[in-house]
């Protein structure tokens, strides 16, 4: 079976996930973002390329940056951004996921990135498009349930690549709420296809999945034993809102036992880089003096969000 | 068809742009070809600001066709682009559609004073109203659109062209 996310000429038509993703064009993507990152100090921040492509932003779960960084890549590459704020629209009235998409696709969409609490929903809308003959409208997931967040993946890998420079030798760790987090499996994915030799999870047993190691990583359940000589720590949010029953003590006690510290961040390399996909609980996962920090790159992360959501929609939109 | 020396035609393009050199001259090369030229103009001519090289790939008029192929590098501009008198730089002069590209291109990094563009070949073929100022050497006959002209760079710097048949 062709793999969904790509043309029957093996080119990015849709972005689902990094699961699969081939390995030329995970790396095509971090390539072609690096010239996007100069479109900012630019007089007029702007590049011709999407000119007249419509795009819609829907976003059925609560969403910022994903959202804003979407949209500020669509607006630099000249396309026209319409966000639908979905909790005001007819889904509130009860139309069906794939009723609003066909509506849409009537105003003559070019492209939609997704956001949903349902995982598989992306990959819903992209079958749907595919069996009606309307496979010429992109797809981006912008992160969907418990699966897959692909771009925050991407520019994940675009800024470790812009501080480690190379992915052979590298130890990562991704540490906390893995059981929710789509984030960590997008990251996990793309870390196993650049051949990044050793990855980390770390967190409490109830967080993290069973039978992760499967996906070629090493868990730990002690935070020190686990960060030490990292070159690279992913800091995950503790995403409460997903939490069902008893898994946690307190948030004071789990920032006790998991929250990284400028302590616990000693153990890691000195060079260690630290990243968090945002939003921060400050206190609770990630302490300040870590989040502010010189080794912290939480913000650039966000800068580099930018670029690689303008290569990606690049790349899907001129073929 | 003999091809002229590509680095006498560097001096002789040097030279005709000298007499018209001001004060805020700067160069932009298109990658790579016309960036390679620039910096060797830049020498010949001994301008103070060193050269700026765009890449036009975010700017071609065929991307809704063709995509974005090959590794795009970020725009390397410098200078201030606000009242320079720019003179773009390319190897060969074909359609235009690269020269038009670039002039967007450069006007979104501000408004210069003027653009002169300069070239080392002009092999006929134009699509668009698109002159240069100042052009080493011009073919007497158009290429056909099968053939393919372009700069070469060897590893110590010299320059040579040559001919593609695709």
């Amino acid at each position: 079976m062709r793999n969904p996310q790509l043309n029957r000429h093996g080119e990015l038509q849709h972005l689902l996930t990094l699961d699969g993703l081939p390995r030329d064009i995970l790396i095509g993507i971090l390539d072609h973002a690096a010239p996007f990152t100069e479109v900012a100090e630019r007089e007029v921040k702007k590049l011709p390329l999407l000119r007249g492509k419509s795009i819609f932003n829907l976003f059925f779960e609560n969403s910022t940056r994903t959202r804003t960084t979407f949209e500020i890549a669509a607006k630099r590459l000249t396309a026209d951004v319409v966000n639908l704020n979905v909790s005001t629209s007819s889904t509130a009235k009860g139309e069906s996921l794939l009723d609003t998409i066909d509506n849409l696709c009537a105003m003559h969409a070019d492209m939609f990135v997704v956001r949903h609490a349902a995982s598989g929903a992306p990959v819903l809308i992209t079958q749907h498009l595919q069996a009606t003959g309307r496979d010429h409208i992109h797809v981006i997931n912008a992160g969907d349930g418990r699966h897959a967040h692909p771009t925050q993946g991407l520019l994940d890998m675009y800024t470790i690549r812009h501080y480690k420079h190379d992915f052979s030798n590298l130890v990562v760790a991704i540490v906390g709420d893995v059981l929710h987090s789509r984030v960590a499996r997008s990251q996990i994915a793309a870390l196993a296809t650049l051949g990044v030799p050793e990855v980390r999870v770390i967190g409490p047993k109830t967080l993290l999945p069973t039978a992760i190691e499967t996906m070629g990583v090493r868990t730990f359940n002690d935070m020190r034993e686990g960060l030490r000589g990292v070159d690279v720590v992913m800091m995950l949010r503790l995403q409460n809102e997903r939490m069902a029953g008893a898994l946690l003590p307190t948030p004071q006690e789990y920032y006790k036992v998991w929250g990284l510290t400028p302590e616990k961040l000693a153990l890691a390399r000195p060079d260690a880089i630290v990243m968090h996909p945002g939003p921060l609980n400050r206190g609770i996962e990630i302490d300040s003096a870590v989040a502010d920090g010189a080794q912290a790159v939480i913000l650039p992360q966000v800068t580099f969000g930018i670029a690689v959501r303008m290569a990606v929609m690049s790349m899907l939109a001129g073929q | 068809m003999p091809f002229p020396d590509a680095e006498s035609l560097c001096q002789h393009l040097a030279e005709q742009i000298r007499p018209n050199l001001q004060p805020n001259t700067v160069l932009i090369g298109i990658r790579t070809g016309g960036e390679w030229l620039a910096r060797r103009l830049h020498t010949l001519l001994g301008l103070k600001e060193p050269p700026g090289a765009i890449d036009i790939s975010f700017y071609r008029d065929d991307y809704g066709a063709r995509g974005l192929h090959g590794s795009p590098q970020r725009a390397d501009i410098p200078f201030s682009i606000e009242d320079a008198a720019v003179i773009l730089v390319d190897d060969v002069l074909y359609t235009g559609r690269t020269t038009r590209a670039a002039l967007n291109e450069i006007f979104d990094f501000g408004r210069p004073s003027s653009v002169e563009l300069a070239v080392l070949v002009d092999r006929g073929g134009r699509e668009l109203p698109i002159a240069a100022r100042y052009c080493a050497h011009t073919l007497p006959d158009p290429l056909p659109a099968s053939q393919n002209l372009q700069l070469e760079q060897t590893e110590d710097g010299g320059l040579s062209l040559r001919l593609i048949n695709a």
